[in-house]
């Protein structure tokens, strides 16, 4: 076999957004890997300065269709530190609500959708829908519901409009939130079929050692609000991050990419969660995972759609307490005292660590930005993972490798629009790229 | 039946206007013995070449590459719609229209030399004919469905056309405006969304567009009557269909 080969992907498929990649493989080993976003920038932290803080958290929801909530919720978290709003426990639960939303629509999404048709060698959900429907009927149906939550808490799945800085524009009544909890058995018996489902695929054997960083509260796996820490003893508030990160731009990439200082590139996400969270998983899940032999920690990056099934029937199951333990907010919001200041969040989106800081001045105009989305973080990490990947892809033809490479890439869930605030894929020797 | 060969493109954008066939969940499979996904990058691996019946687009056009991929497409295709508030208007990229951006690449990357964007964010409408144009930040599911279902049936599909306001009354809503005094942009945008945010006590941000023959000089004028500022009239027009010609009118009359 020819050990010496270029794969080249100019279109990511089944990933948010635009992105590319291109590997070089010499003599069995990987030389050069480039995860590259050909996404647009979008320039969301240059527009947003000279906008009134209220109007922050509806525009930072357009940075991504998939996971609006999260940015909602990091920049309202931001912005209330510097007005100096503490939202009530009744607010913080309702927020929790619509963002566990979030989380099982989005991530059902892409282990359905997305990721595990790769596992089982379909090329998308449709053709794998013909040959198991029992399994993506009950898929559907879950992220159905997870929308059915964000939608009935925030008036619309995608970009809802109820929330606000100091809480949500109204009170949304507990009668309102019920019906949701009308099909709860099923869904409940949905989310752990699907992840004894997902616990059943044939995974790649894979093994790297990361540095997986997420939030972590004593109280509850972690949503909104925590310590970052890390599975390598990194222990640190929220204030403290930007400080530790290095920024770093790629020639072929319209997203910016971040390394730990003085440790290198790191990973955030369900896995880092699962690893750094796994006693606060429900019981129920952590029995089901057991029982395939999936504890904590795990350290090959495949397994991630194991993670993200194991959140989904977690925050099922902590979405039906928080339902029915839903009691109403006095009000609906808090004002704050209109002051200059800087404040930053971060929350966790369904990809991992969503960091946002504003500065605002004295009359609550914003006048400097900065966000931090999970996929830019991830960026560096993945291609670590390509190049450790490196023996296994040049063992197999360039049909095969291409895909293998293609799904390293999607484990991590990528959302490229978010980033650019990633892939399409040629396969192509490295003598006929270079007398292109 | 013979099925509906369908593209589903995006330009710059947040994905969530494609995203919303996704969203379709159950009634999407039925809907698929109809139509196929023949391009449709977010949810299939491979893609078939053109010619396409209907080719999707969201986003708006911004950069050199995107420019020609849209004339492609354009080629490709015999029905062209663009969904969504970015492909319909210029969406919230557009606000860098106003602003130089040069100024915009250097304050967002290192290495802002390494950025290759067009000057403004336009509709897809600014460089080829485009036949529908679905609105909305995202577009509604159900008004998507319910124009793929006309098409199929072999009938002109209808969109709406009056505003906001009409679907407030038809809810049954308190007037926002009238009785609260909140800035509202209801009587101005084209409806489709079922008047959302008066319904969650908010005002409506325009996230639909403008409405056939809207007259957004009058709110203008009411909104001052309101003593609200100027500045804060004029953020609340640049948003999310800002670049819209209607809206643009307003804007700059504060620039």
């Amino acid at each position: 076999m020819n050990t010496n080969r270029v794969i080249e992907v100019d279109y990511l498929a089944r990933v948010e957004g635009e992105g590319s990649l291109y590997l070089e493989i010499e003599n069995g080993k990987v030389l050069r890997v480039e995860v590259g976003i050909f996404e647009a920038p979008r320039f969301f932290e240059a527009f947003l300065n000279g906008r009134k803080y209220y109007e922050v958290p509806d525009i930072t929801a357009r940075i991504c269709g998939i996971c609006p909530v999260a940015y909602v919720m990091s920049s309202s978290k931001a912005l209330e530190k510097i007005l100096q709003i503490d939202v009530s426990d009744e607010v913080e639960q309702l927020r929790k609500i619509i963002y566990l939303g979030e989380w099982v629509e989005s991530h059902v999404l892409h282990v359905l959708m997305l990721h595990a048709p790769d596992f089982l060698g379909h090329d998308s959900l449709l053709s794998l829908a013909k040959e198991q429907p029992d399994i993506v009927r009950k898929g559907l149906v879950l992220k159905g519901w997870g929308n059915q939550v964000v939608r009935v808490v925030g008036g619309r799945s995608v970009h809802p409009v109820s929330c606000r800085v100091g809480g949500f524009h109204r009170v949304i009544r507990k009668e309102e939130l019920l019906p949701l909890t009308r099909d709860l058995r099923r869904v409940e018996g949905y989310a752990k079929e699907l992840l004894e489902w997902v616990l059943e695929l044939p995974i790649p054997d894979f093994k790297r050692d990361i540095e997986f960083l997420s939030l972590r509260n004593e109280e509850e796996y972690p949503v909104l609000h925590g310590r970052i820490v890390s599975n390598k003893g990194l222990n640190i508030h929220e204030d403290e991050f930007e400080e530790c990160l290095t920024t770093e731009q790629a020639r072929y990439s319209t997203s910016l990419r971040y390394r730990l200082k003085g440790r290198g590139p790191y990973v955030v996400g369900p896995l880092a969660r699962y690893n750094n969270n796994y006693d606060l998983l429900k019981p129920e899940v952590r029995e089901v995972v057991e029982s395939h032999g999936y504890k904590a920690p795990l350290s090959n990056s495949f397994q991630s759609i194991i993670a993200r099934a194991a959140e989904v029937y977690h925050a099922v199951l902590e979405l039906e307490e928080l339902i029915n333990n839903y009691r109403e907010p006095k009000q609906p919001y808090m004002e704050g005292m209109l002051c200059e200041g800087v404040g930053a969040a971060v929350t966790e989106a369904p990809r991992g660590l969503l960091y946002h800081r504003y500065t605002l001045s004295e009359k609550g105009y914003v006048v400097n930005v900065n966000i931090i989305p999970p996929t830019s973080q991830n960026l560096a990490s993945i291609e670590q993972d390509l190049l450790a990947l490196g023996d296994k892809l040049v063992t197999l033809d360039q049909t095969r490798a291409q895909w293998l490479a293609e799904q390293a890439v999607r484990n991590y869930d990528p959302c490229i629009s978010c980033a650019t605030h990633f892939l399409k894929l040629n396969y192509v020797s490295k003598e006929h790229r270079h007398t292109e | 039946m013979r099925k509906l060969k369908v593209a589903v493109f995006k330009f710059s954008s947040c994905d969530g206007c494609q995203l919303q066939f996704l969203n379709m969940e159950e009634e999407l499979l039925r809907l698929m013995d109809n139509i196929e996904f023949a391009l449709f990058y977010e949810a299939r691996r491979f893609a078939e070449p053109g010619p396409y019946d209907i080719t999707f687009v969201e986003g708006s056009v911004s950069t050199p590459h995107e420019v020609e991929l849209l004339a492609k497409l354009r080629e490709d295709s015999k029905l062209v719609v663009a969904v969504g508030a970015c492909a319909t208007s210029g969406g919230i990229q557009a606000l860098r229209n106003w602003a130089d951006v040069e100024e915009f690449k250097r304050q967002v990357y290192p290495r802002p030399e390494w950025i290759e964007v067009l000057k403004n964010a336009e509709p897809p409408s600014k460089y080829i004919r485009v036949d529908y144009e679905i609105r909305g930040c995202p577009v509604s599911k159900e008004q998507l469905m319910l124009f793929v279902l006309q098409l199929l049936k072999g009938k002109t599909p209808s969109l709406p056309v009056d505003s906001v306001c009409l679907e407030c009354k038809r809810k049954g809503n308190v007037c926002v405006l009238v009785v609260r005094g909140m800035p509202c942009l209801g009587p101005v945008t084209m409806s489709g969304c079922g008047a959302l945010c008066p319904s969650y006590s908010r005002g409506c941000y325009g996230c639909y567009g403008p409405m056939a023959d809207s007259r957004p000089a009058v709110l203008n004028k009411r909104l001052k009557e309101l003593n609200i500022r100027p500045k804060d009239i004029q953020l609340l027009f640049k948003q999310f269909t800002g670049w819209s010609k209607e809206f643009r009118g307003v804007i700059d009359e504060y620039e």
